[in-house]
């Protein structure tokens, strides 16, 4: 297996779901000759020409509701949103059209588009170009949320969003892109949405995450398990539909959950998975349900040290697991 | 103009009209739920342009699409069953009046949110360019849409990629209880295509054979590769903005006036009786059949039965348990 980058992984999948299905196509803003801000699609205008690497005006709402035209008349559209906060003048095409089509026709129609947006912060984007909006996504029934955290899972998810018949956001953490290697398999395969992942295996506590925060999680569970504590650790991997047997399997194995992400706590993610557990599995808890998650401020300041304060840390993961741990 | 194309026009805009003022009978008997915009007085548009169009052409449509929905050759018994809230309608229930739609003939859906359309048209005639099927489509909005950002986006993009695209601007004077004039910075919105290097031409909106003539040049143009074109029809909305609308923004001798003078059904019906083209009798039998077809769209809606609730629950995804 060759060993690849977070990103790469993504543009193996955009080629080959390309090369598989002609009406697959990926529009957006400078996703055709630049290759796109971040180079996901860079290769794709030279093997596929300029009209299945569509450069676009700047134009968000256009970009999706031409996707949601495309789809209508037989297309297989990948929109790409440059970075997730500019998703905003599209949100009434995703939320009011794309996640309506299948349930409005009563199954006549759908809807099989994947808009991809690089989210999250870390790389000094400030305001515009640092935001977790996924949240605000994962409260519209008809749409599907995937944001995954390894190079083996974005390729997998990505190619099981472009087949799959409804509409997917697909978001890539862009701290990952180049930060995150690991072996990919050589040609196909899929990873199934709706789906999440144990990826340590750990009997003291639980932490569930997705993302970039995974990888903390991840490393905090390495420290601590020098403290004698072993963490099990669930990777979400899609936000909806959330994977509710596996987050009650996770929680009721060790009875104490802390739940991360980089997202803003009050009506996260972490909400819906900790109410999900307190209506199901409240009886199996030694422990009250922790939140780790970003501060309650409306956007991501600038300056190095704000910007540092803002995101989480290992270290913060690591104190609050085995304050947990010791609970 | 040949004789069948005109008694096909009778035709549709008559269903419309009488399916609408049904509807609207219906809707103040309180046997209709929900909110209905009428599309009374501008029915020569929808008729003309749509019967320029294959049915594997594309359209796109607003919240006052009944006759836009008709005209593109849906049925009008699983569109009044719709309206109605039945199982037996475009939307199993789902939808009712402003969100109907029929894939099976390219109608690709009336829509709540004013604009909503533009850019779906623009991406399916991009899809028609990309397959190389031969398909256009065209995207009818109101006057109120084209001071939206959705419209500048479509018109521009679609002249950059020159797509099989017609823009129908329905001018009915009114952005739901303003004047256009009061909320437009310009007289004739069809000026607005020179910003988008793109032809432009007024209609008269309820002259049909205006509407057609013009319309064909622009549906030809899209055929031919030539790119899109914006065609703003001049019309008058009969009705209220929706169906209980007080009105009290305008005078009703405004409307009795319109009513009078410029009614597109009566103006089609003076010409040809006057001209010979067609006779009364052929008037009065498509009457009768399309008061019928109507009265039978009824009494489907009538005995057709209502979802059952867990049928709320259903159609979220392809995959059922998906959700």
């Amino acid at each position: 297996m060759a060993v690849k980058q977070y990103i790469e992984a993504i543009r193996d999948a955009l080629f080959e779901e390309m090369r598989r299905d002609e009406r697959v196509f990926v529009l957006g803003e400078d996703v055709g000759v630049r290759g796109g801000v971040f180079r996901v699609t860079d290769g794709l205008y030279a093997e596929f020409g300029e009209y299945r690497a569509l450069d676009f005006p700047l134009t968000e709402s256009a970009i999706v509701g031409v996707a949601i035209g495309a789809a209508a008349a037989g297309m297989v559209p990948i929109a790409e949103i440059q970075f997730a906060d500019f998703i905003m003048p599209a949100v009434n095409q995703i939320i009011s059209e794309a996640a309506k089509f299948h349930y409005r026709s009563n199954g006549d129609w759908n809807c099989p588009i994947v808009i991809r947006a690089p989210y999250g912060g870390g790389i000094h984007g400030a305001l515009y170009h640092s935001q977790s909006v996924e949240a605000l996504f994962t409260h519209v029934p008809g749409l599907k949320i995937v944001t995954p955290a390894t190079p083996y899972d974005a390729k997998g998810l990505l190619k099981a969003a472009i087949r799959d018949p409804d509409p997917v956001l697909f978001f890539e953490h862009k701290k990952l892109y180049r930060s995150i290697k690991a072996e990919v398999p050589e040609g196909d395969y899929t990873v199934p949405i709706g789906r999440a992942a144990v990826v340590r295996e750990g009997t003291d506590l639980t932490v569930i995450s997705y993302g970039y925060t995974l990888h903390l999680a991840l490393e905090a569970a390495g420290e601590l398990a020098k403290q004698g504590f072993e963490a099990e650790v669930l990777d979400l991997r899609t936000l909806r539909p959330l994977d509710e047997s596996a987050i009650l399997a996770a929680a009721r194995k060790t009875g104490k959950v802390l739940i991360v992400h980089e997202d803003n706590k009050v009506c996260g993610v972490g909400a819906e998975v900790s109410a999900m557990i307190a209506e199901h599995a409240l009886f199996d808890l030694d422990a009250p349900i922790r939140r780790l998650a970003g501060p309650e401020v409306p956007a991501m300041p600038f300056s190095p040290t704000l910007e540092k304060a803002y995101m989480l840390t290992a270290q913060k993961v690591y104190d609050a697991m085995l304050e947990l741990a010791r609970f | 103009m040949n004789k069948d194309t005109l008694l096909r026009w009778y035709r549709t805009m008559m269903r419309i009209r009488i399916f609408e003022e049904t509807v609207n009978e219906k809707f103040l008997a309180g046997e209709i739920p929900g909110f209905v915009h009428l599309y009374i007085g501008e029915e020569a548009v929808a008729t003309a342009v749509c019967s320029l169009l294959e049915e594997s052409d594309y359209i796109t449509s607003t919240h006052r699409g009944h006759g836009h929905t008709i005209a593109k050759g849906a049925d009008v018994k699983r569109m009044m069953a719709e309206l109605y809230g039945k199982r037996t309608g475009y939307c199993k229930g789902k939808g009712g009046s402003m969100h109907i739609a029929d894939f099976g003939v390219g109608m690709l859906g009336a829509n709540g949110v004013v604009g909503g359309g533009i850019n779906l048209a623009a991406g399916a005639a991009l899809a028609s360019q990309l397959l190389g099927n031969g398909r256009i489509a065209v995207s009818f909005f109101g006057d109120g849409a084209s001071n939206r950002g959705t419209f500048h986006e479509g018109l521009n993009l679609a002249s950059v990629w020159r797509l099989p695209v017609v823009f129908v601007c329905e001018n009915n004077q009114w952005s739901s209880t303003t004047p256009y004039r009061e909320s437009t910075s310009v007289e004739d919105i069809a000026v607005r295509a020179a910003a988008y290097s793109m032809p432009g031409a007024v209609a008269d909106g309820n002259d049909i054979f205006d509407v057609y003539e013009k319309a064909a040049q622009m549906t030809q143009r899209a055929r031919e590769g030539g790119g899109p074109s914006l065609l703003e029809a001049k019309t008058y909305r009969i009705k209220g903005h929706f169906v209980g609308d007080p009105e009290k923004y305008r005078k009703r001798e405004e409307v009795m006036e319109q009513l009078d003078r410029n009614d597109p059904i009566k103006r089609f019906v003076e010409r040809v009786l006057e001209e010979g083209l067609l006779t009364s009798e052929d008037l009065t039998r498509i009457d009768h059949e399309t008061l019928e077809e109507v009265s039978s769209a009824v009494a489907f809606a009538k005995e057709s039965p209502f979802p059952e609730p867990t049928e709320a629950y259903e159609d979220l995804f392809v995959e059922a348990g998906a959700q």
